[in-house]
């Protein structure tokens, strides 16, 4: 969770940078330090992030579905089976609900928080804290607690949630939670939300800390609505912002493992995505099947961030 | 100048670093007294049991030194995938835990462990394990493992206070299905859970006692070697049955496991739990009387028929200790370590020439029912099926646990046993 926020923010003095000397060109002995420095990143990396991934595409193709070594060159059979296998479609659509459902959820609910304690609340740094907090906790250890919060039994054994509802008289609202079959992983998408909506929140509030009381002033002095001002002035800036925390989000969203683990275990069928049927793939042995959904989830994460660093890339270029 | 030269020398200790981690795994081997035991048996009756075993191999085995290659977690999941990659790596421990059975498949074709026929019949064991037992652990014409220890899996536990509370005479034995499932609807009708039910691998125990039930034991162990029908009309009919127990269970299932819905019986709000006989700890720590605080009875339609399960200890192929691996086999298959083993673990011997005098009440029921009963491979602990097989069936038991479609269930099912039977 040390994920940074590149270009959300703009940096300052960046352009105050002094230029490097123009005599002293690359090619010298200077460049065998830096070189030296850098190559140990650069062989981990190689080997322990391409290298394997390089690794686990090979193996997805190979026909490999036991402990023991490969029966041959499979191609893409492992894909094949697995676009055609219904369990594997339902997996990647409530992997698309979750992400779908997390996404809105915590957007709505950090901007929220942001846009009142930005409006110079009472006790903002204490309910920045509070917002804060759940993010400290791992979701494995929240999961723990969420199992039980979420558990489905209703009328005398309910527990959790479920309980609270019967004790406030409003029973219709008791619900079987993540075993429904249809919409039981929105249910896994209600712990994330709490977990990080405060650190959306904490992104929009540097953003909205990054736009000058002097834009506002101008445009109220043109006129502008406290609607307009919104509108024209304080989206536009924020959207940087705004598009970060969909790419944090979104990618920790398809990663989605430990917290299904902790509340429902690797066998539920109702909270199943792809990162949990990788697991159970890898356990019994089935080495191509597993790498084959491994590389679709990296597919699946790469179409939503490498536009993004190819953006951020250009952006940088072109200051 | 100096910085470069010391960026140089970061560089260098950098790269050295990596260096030695690269080859930092292989310097374990050495002393060939060593006896590294890879098990899941990190903790309660079970690290109790495997202390148990430790004494006597000490006692018997002075000049070996037993090593703890416990992995704790998962039920048995975590340590079965680190065993895996060290298998595939050419480092197997002496010897490692494994469900007896059809659950050794994958390790066998893989090569990864040793046929130990020619042990058997050097050491006698032939002689000291029932028939059934050897008959039912041989794979390819050959034994794989020694067993430690036996389970049964298809008992039946009832709380007889709660229901005498139903209406329904607690020592009442039911010989089918029918009987027994008449007698739960009643119960429910009282508004008390029939019969508790935890999580899928928990829903795949009962299936199978199910399965047993109303096929019969020879239709059942057909189900594994392909002489019965899965797509056939009496496992639809069993599957319905399934369906009708399942409706008759605590809605929670999926949040809870197995110590759970024990629970739930002995607090007197469910009637009936299927599990297997480690359940009887359970019962024994919260000081339960047998007879009279619950009762212990073969799962309705299974009487005469004793569905195990087994512990067992295998020998890696190019182990690092063959010796050393061999004496441990020694202890697990002797009397004294069967003895000392179950006792402390709450199962029985498999040996039939253990002294059973001071075992508990519900072990010397299950002790003469090995002795006497059919005996038959459990389906969801590894004695029946591959591993393969075995994750194939709990996905589809999962999926008809959240949507109730008993005919996608029994095709999940046929389709199972297309992909996994054995040839």
């Amino acid at each position: 969770m040390s994920s940074t926020v590149p270009g959300a923010v703009k940096r300052p003095g960046r352009s105050q940078q002094p230029r490097r000397p123009r005599g002293r060109r690359p090619g010298g002995r200077g460049w065998v330090a830096p070189v030296l420095l850098i190559l140990p990143t650069v062989i981990v990396i190689g080997v322990f992030v391409y290298g394997l991934i390089g690794s686990n595409i090979h193996t997805s193709l190979q026909d490999r579905h036991n402990i023991g070594p490969s029966q041959g060159f499979a191609g893409l059979d492992n894909y094949r089976d697995l676009f055609t296998d219904d369990d594997f479609i339902y997996s990647l659509r409530n992997l698309m609900l979750y992400t779908a459902t997390f996404l809105v959820g915590t957007l709505s609910l950090g901007f929220l928080w942001a846009w009142l304690l930005e409006r110079k609340a009472r006790g903002e740094s204490l309910f920045r804290a509070i917002y804060l907090f759940p993010m400290a906790v791992s979701f494995v250890a929240s999961g723990v607690v969420w199992r039980w919060l979420l558990n489905n039994a209703e009328g005398d054994r309910a527990s959790g949630l479920n309980r609270l509802f019967e004790t406030l008289h409003l029973d219709f609202l008791q619900n079987p939670w993540w075993t429904n079959e249809r919409w039981g992983i929105l249910a896994i998408a209600v712990p994330a939300i709490w977990q990080l909506s405060g650190y959306v929140m904490a992104l929009f509030l540097a953003g909205f800390r990054g736009i000058p009381e002097e834009l506002r002033e101008a445009a109220r002095i043109d006129g502008a609505s406290e609607w307009q001002l919104y509108r024209h002035v304080i989206f536009p800036q924020l959207s940087p912002v705004a598009l970060s925390a969909i790419i944090i989000i979104g990618h920790m969203s398809l990663k989605v493992f430990d917290l299904i683990m902790a509340i429902a275990g690797q066998t539920n069928y109702t909270t199943q995505v792809p990162a949990t049927q990788m697991w159970v793939e890898f356990t019994r042995g089935d080495y191509a099947k597993s790498a084959a959904i491994g590389t679709v989830l990296l597919l699946i994460v790469a179409i939503l961030i490498v536009p993004y660093l190819v953006s951020t890339y250009r952006q940088e270029r072109r200051r | 100048m100096n910085a470069t030269r010391k960026a140089l020398a970061a560089g260098l200790a950098a790269l050295s670093l990596l260096a030695v981690s690269a080859c930092g795994s292989d310097s374990e081997s050495g002393s060939t007294n060593e006896v590294e035991v890879f098990t899941w048996w990190a903790e309660g009756s079970e690290k109790a049991g495997l202390d148990a075993l430790v004494k006597v191999f000490d006692d018997q085995n002075p000049d070996l030194k037993f090593v703890n290659g416990a992995v704790a977690g998962g039920a048995g999941s975590d340590a079965k995938n680190v065993l895996q990659s060290r298998l595939q790596n050419g480092e197997p421990p002496a010897t490692f835990q494994a469900h007896a059975g059809a659950e050794l498949t994958d390790y066998i074709n893989a090569g990864q462990i040793e046929d130990l026929t020619d042990l058997y019949e050097e050491k006698g064991w032939n002689e000291r394990f029932p028939e059934g037992l050897l008959e039912r652990l041989k794979q390819d014409g050959g034994i794989y493992s020694v067993p430690s220890n036996i389970h049964r899996a298809n008992v039946l536990w009832a709380n007889p206070a709660v229901l005498e509370k139903a209406g329904i005479d607690a020592n009442k034995t039911y010989d089918s299905l029918d009987a027994w499932i008449a007698d739960l609807k009643k119960i429910k009708a009282k508004g008390i859970i029939p019969l508790s039910i935890a999580t899928d691998w928990t829903q795949v125990h009962l299936l199978e006692s199910v399965l047993l039930a109303d096929l019969g034991a020879e239709a059942y162990n057909g189900l594994w070697d392909g002489t019965t029908d899965w797509s056939g009309s009496e496992v639809e009919a069993a599957l319905a049955k399934y369906s009708t127990l399942l409706s008759l269970t605590n809605t929670d299932r999926q949040g809870l496991d197995w110590p759970d819905a024990t629970q739930l019986v002995i607090d007197g709000q469910a009637a009936f739990n299927v599990m297997g006989d480690w359940a009887e700890a359970a019962f024994q720590e919260q000081k339960k009387t047998l007879g009279t605080d619950y009762t212990a009875t073969p799962v309705p339609g299974t009487a005469g028929v004793f569905d195990f399960l087994a512990d067992s200890f295998t020998m890696p192929v190019d182990g690092p200790n063959p010796e050393g691996t061999e004496a441990w086999l020694d202890t697990i298959a002797s009397d004294e370590g069967q003895v000392a083993f179950n006792k402390a673990k709450g199962s029985i011997p498999a040996s039939t020439t253990a002294d059973t005098a001071d075992f508990n009440e519900y072990q010397q029921t299950a002790i003469k029912s090995w002795a006497e009963d059919e005996i038959v491979s459990s389906l969801a602990h590894g004695a029946a099926t591959s591993v393969n097989w075995l994750t194939d069936i709990t996905a589809a038991v999962a999926k008809f646990g959240s949507n109730n479609d008993v005919a996608g269930l029994q095709e999940g099912l046929v389709e199972a046993a297309e992909d996994n039977k054995p040839e």
